[in-house]
């Protein structure tokens, strides 16, 4: 089974918002001190359900990251991909879902076989959902999107996930684009061994223009006006007391006099 | 008298036939829309069998509806298709859709399908008169952030819109449209994906999107317990019962108690967070809420910023003495 994952670096989600700062000239984010660049988590996730795929009928893993990403690159072979490539690309914008997707078609076709691609749902930057759908289309084949399990019989998949509407089961052919949702679980660490064998496995570097003519060219058809830092801050009081059950005592007849009791 | 612009909703249906109170929220904001740009309102429905149609056609200009009872609302390639054929044959302005899981699916599809522009999650669409475009905001970083970004007209725009962000359609508008059926042999009913199952959820006690007052856990609770301990205030309350995404991931409450990026979207008069930190990708979903209070043990949790009220308390302590006093003022 040759399966192709797409993972991307992102501003670390669990960052104290306090840490959260925005260039107003430049409209983006200012890069905190002292907290690199994550995985995006449902990226890890996309990996970790390769991996159990590959653990289970002999394949491949290989990793795609457009534009800059060595060190998430680096964590996934550690997790156990084997291979990764990394396509160099210009005046590409985060935040363009389309043109993402367009350029990751062209890199897994350059890539040549393949039986699955695996995406997390969506990116903890720009909160997109679209780059596995789209990259689906692109490539014409079918997705099945935010998964919690993913299964492979005799060339079918089925995946499983839960929405509004319940849990559903759905199946289709290979190959086939899946993407995958936090409720499949959670990404092993990498072990030591993991890590100092991730040093021999290769990253292949491509250029934008070695993916031939086919790409889109990068569009933009949503010009980013302005990014700001969300206001949902209120005043809080504090609800006061000598102890817990004073000043809980305290809240309750706030709660009661909200509630109309 | 339109002007020829159109402005296309997918809408969708709840268990009662009628539209769901995110696509009535979408007719009223494309009603709005569409008046600003002296044009018109399409929908887009799946809907066999019996419905309300008077309450249907009511806000719009047309309905274009599949009949086909082989098509239903999990057939995401045949509603892209039909939406596709719709926006290349009327060349619509703008694309509505919720942000919900058909709109998460056919909302990135139908825009690589035709080469459009997309934006997804959105909590604002304004029409710029005098630059000649729509506007639309929306949340990033898991609502750290707000990005605006512009899209011209003359070219489709497709947006998914966020849940209770747009009004709902006026009670008094009279427009009633005509109803148009999607002829069979324009439904090319994809083969690809097949939905093998749908276990349908068992949503006990009162909806979260519905409810007035909604007492919500974290993982500061610590296990699935504390839920016990969360819903006996709930029940005092007439409580419905949320959660952040630490417990579902913990597997102590099941996914539809989810409220935030990737879960619901609520606007309770008062929302009650119990062991929960403040993490940005929850607090985006709780931002229509009337007054919040929070009940945490950690003083410098992120949730204190965003409430109206705090107790900085273990809930193992504060809650059981909430219960007994408002029990006590109940009875």
């Amino acid at each position: 089974m040759e399966i192709i994952v797409c993972i991307k670096p992102v501003l670390d989600p669990d960052l104290p918002p306090m840490k959260f700062s925005i260039d107003a000239q430049k409209n983006c984010v200012i890069p905190p001190e002292g907290m690199p660049a994550v995985m995006n988590p449902y990226d890890a996730l996309a990996v970790e359900a390769a991996l159990q795929i590959k653990e289970k009928q002999k394949g491949k893993v290989t990793v795609i990251t457009l534009g800059s990403g060595e060190d998430v690159q680096r964590k996934a072979l550690a997790m156990g991909a084997d291979e990764a490539v990394i396509v160099k690309v210009e005046g590409l914008q985060e935040f363009d879902g389309p043109a993402k997707a367009s350029l990751l078609s062209c890199a897994i076709k350059k890539i040549g076989s393949y039986d699955l691609v695996i995406c997390g749902r969506q990116a903890a930057d720009w909160d997109l959902g679209v780059t596995g759908s789209m990259t689906a289309e692109y490539l014409g084949i079918p997705v099945l999107t935010r998964a919690k399990k993913i299964e492979i019989t005799d060339g079918k998949l089925r995946i499983e996930r839960i929405t509004a509407n319940g849990n559903e089961t759905y199946e289709t052919v290979l190959p086939a684009l899946v993407t995958v949702s936090s409720e499949m679980g959670k990404p092993r660490i990498p072990s030591g061994w993991g890590i100092i064998n991730a040093t021999k496995k290769s990253i292949i570097s491509w250029s934008q223009s070695d993916l031939g003519d086919n790409h889109r060219k990068v569009l933009g058809r949503n010009p980013l006006l302005k990014l700001y830092a969300s206001s949902n801050e209120r005043k809080c009081e504090l609800i006061a007391g000598k102890n817990t059950e004073e000043a809980a005592g305290r809240l309750a007849d706030l709660i009661a006099n909200m509630t109309g009791k | 008298m339109s002007n020829g612009r159109k402005i296309l909703v997918i809408g969708e249906l709840d268990q009662k036939g009628g539209y769901t109170s995110l696509s009535g929220e979408l007719l009223g904001g494309a009603r709005k829309l569409a008046d600003e740009l002296g044009g018109s309102v399409d929908v887009l429905l799946v809907a066999s069998g019996n419905q309300d149609w008077k309450n249907l056609c009511r806000g719009a200009d047309r309905v274009f509806v599949i009949e086909n009872p082989n098509v239903t609302i999990f057939d995401i390639d045949t509603i892209t298709t039909v939406a596709e054929e719709l926006c290349k044959k009327n060349s619509p302005e703008l694309c509505l859709m919720g942000q919900t899981d058909l709109g998460r699916d056919v909302a990135p599809r139908l825009a690589a399908r035709l080469d459009v522009g997309l934006c997804m999650d959105c909590t604002e669409v304004k029409y710029e008169n005098d630059k000649n475009c729509f506007v639309q905001t929306r949340p990033v970083y898991g609502g750290k952030a707000m990005a605006i970004f512009a899209s011209s007209l003359g070219r489709l725009q497709i947006d998914t819109i966020r849940p209770k962000t747009m009004p709902p359609l006026d009670r008094q508008e009279k427009r009633s449209g005509e109803r148009v059926t999607i002829a069979d042999d324009k439904i090319k009913i994809q083969g690809n994906v097949k939905l093998i199952n749908c276990e349908k959820n068992r949503e006990d006690g009162i909806r979260l999107e519905d409810a007035k007052i909604i007492v919500a856990g974290g993982g500061g609770l610590g296990d699935a317990k504390g839920f016990e301990i969360l819903g006996e205030l709930a029940r005092v309350l007439n409580a419905a019962v949320g959660a952040t995404r630490v417990p579902v991931d913990e597997k102590w409450v099941p996914h539809h108690m989810e409220i935030g990026q990737t879960g619901k979207i609520v606007s309770p008069d008062l929302y009650i967070a119990v062991g929960i930190s403040g993490a940005a990708q929850h607090i985006t979903g709780i931002l229509g809420s009337g007054k919040i209070v929070a009940i945490n043990k950690d003083p410098d949790a992120n949730i204190f910023r965003v409430s109206d009220f705090g107790l900085v308390a273990d809930y193992k302590d504060a809650l059981p003495i909430l219960v007994e006093k408002l029990k006590g003022k109940a009875a």
